[in-house]
């Protein structure tokens, strides 16, 4: 199993600690002028999905967690769990809502999302940095406003909502950042 | 690596910044001038290194020969060397190297404002480290006064403790009680306290005034001399604004006996943590043999004196090029 030196965290690595699956979201370096140096991260428990802070010194080695990331398209949902599809081998997963967390509202199926695997078991869900969604609910369109000032809430065909101009109409699909959950234009098609 | 045709080449600081940068150096400049103190620069290749175990030198060796060379990782036996050659009081803007050091407030290649003040005790420089401060980030600390505190002080106000009498167990419920979760298969007295002081002490320094934290427990005293008494002290200081670090300062130890001990104690120390044992720095021995003047040094680090004058959160906003 691959081990990373604290010199080697940044956002986004995986590794092992007390035995569950992490992904470190923050890595600040720390040190006293004359002193013993130490990096603090925030780390996300991959199983839990709990944020906790951990201080290791600098230069001590983690073991890394076995995971792998694949794009795999998204099935449906019977209520319990959220289907996806390799589309290599048409291996098919099911993943539990601690997995999907925020990616939820987001999911549409077909899309392709970042599932990351441990021990065959999907513990992470990551939808894709933009996503099309149809807008279902929001207030009557004002025409002719174009001027990008104010804004309202829209409920996309998913249940996400998200804040967009006032000229945006029930049916426009929409495009969506998903990592800020903030409108991003109109779909072009 | 990225294709060459989208490599970022661009400065990671503004050419505002920049500017401001040449302004504050001029301001040292003008500084020291005015003050009789002489400007000087030593050679950042050394065949000798730094034996601090916390410290890291990089070393280069060329294509034409086994010789190993070292990156200072600050100017202070070159300049020391000076002293004792007779040059009075010194200033020197310098560039030091430190592996691995590497976050918002750090870059392994960064620059250093050195000095020495012949004839100065440590209290006597705090108070220049403080008018130098006040001149070169005016708007921010122009306003804010000193505050003094000894190393005992601040953790019996800030962890509430006794670090002079604390054992370790007292450190880890001390750790525990900041709710720090401190990975580590053992606990170690010195690591522990760095840890106390890095992660709950320092954020509360400087937070409206300019913090001057002195008198270090004498495992820290570096090359700092150590005051005897019931219990003794390093006579040394450090300078914090804004839970920041800013510099680090001394009365020199002239003792050239106690010195080779330190580097000594700091090459055994390398040994048992697994580290390589540093090449001892003799010509710098051999000058405090001679006779260091009494005298008091410190060191700024310029690049986060930038960061408070412009107003920003991370060391790459200040130079021109970090490292990749």
């Amino acid at each position: 199993m691959a081990t990373y030196s604290t010199n080697e965290f940044k956002g986004g690595l995986k590794i092992m600690l007390d035995g569950d699956p992490c992904s470190i979201i923050e890595n600040e370096f720390v040190k006293p002028g004359k002193g013993q140096a130490f990096n603090r991260v925030k780390i996300r428990n991959l199983k839990t999905g709990r944020v906790i802070e951990r201080t290791f010194k600098s230069n001590e080695s983690v073991e890394g967690a076995d995971v792998i990331e694949l794009d795999m398209e998204y099935l449906y949902s019977d209520g319990e769990f959220w289907h996806f599809m390799e589309p290599k081998t048409f291996e098919q997963f099911a993943a539990s809502e601690a997995a999907l967390g925020e990616a939820k509202q987001w999911l549409k199926e077909q899309n392709t999302c970042t599932v990351t695997l441990w021990n065959n078991d999907p513990i992470l869900v990551e939808p894709p940095n933009f996503v099309f969604l149809a807008v279902a609910d929001t207030d009557p369109g004002v025409r002719g406003d174009t001027s990008g000032g104010g804004g309202k809430p829209a409920t996309l065909e998913t249940g996400a909502v998200v804040r967009v101009p006032l000229f945006i109409d029930i049916g426009e699909v929409l495009k969506v950042d998903t990592r800020s959950g903030e409108y991003v234009g109109r779909s072009k098609d | 690596m990225e294709r060459p045709e989208v490599m970022n080449w661009k400065p990671t600081a503004s050419i505002e910044v920049l500017r401001r940068r040449a302004q504050m150096l001029a301001d040292v400049r003008r500084f020291f001038a005015d003050r009789d103190v002489l400007e000087i620069e030593t050679p950042t290749l050394s065949s000798a290194a730094n034996t601090d175990p916390v410290l890291h030198s990089l070393s280069l060796t060329s294509d034409d020969s086994k010789k190993q060379f070292y990156l200072h990782t600050s100017p202070e036996h070159a300049m020391k060397r000076l002293l004792v050659a007779g040059s009075g009081s010194i200033f020197q803007i310098a560039r030091v190297y430190r592996a691995g050091e590497r976050g918002r407030f750090h870059q392994p290649e960064f620059s250093l404002l050195e000095w020495y003040r012949v004839g100065f005790d440590y209290h006597q420089l705090m108070a220049e480290v403080v008018e130098l401060l006040q001149l070169l980030v005016p708007e921010l600390l122009g306003p804010r006064a000193a505050l003094k505190m000894t190393y005992a002080d601040v953790f019996r106000r800030y962890v509430g403790i006794d670090v002079g009498s604390a054992a370790v167990a007292d450190l880890a419920s001390a750790l525990a009680s900041h709710d720090i979760q401190f990975v580590a298969d053992e606990l170690d007295h010195r690591v522990l306290v760095d840890l106390l002081f890095s992660h709950v002490v320092q954020p509360q320094l400087g937070r409206d005034d300019i913090t001057l934290v002195y008198d270090y427990p004498v495992d820290q005293a570096s090359l700092a001399f150590v005051r005897a008494g019931s219990e003794p002290v390093a006579e040394r200081f450090e300078v914090f604004v804004d839970g920041v670090e800013l510099g680090n300062g001394y009365r020199e130890l002239t003792d050239a006996i106690e010195q080779r001990h330190r580097f000594e104690t700091d090459n055994q120390r390398r040994l048992l943590q697994g580290l390589p044992a540093m090449p001892i720095d003799e010509a710098f021995l051999a000058a405090l043999r001679h006779g260091l003047p009494e005298c008091s040094g410190v060191a700024l680090g310029l690049d986060r004196l930038m960061m408070l004058l412009v107003g920003v959160d991370d060391i790459t906003q200040v130079i021109s090029f970090p490292i990749d």
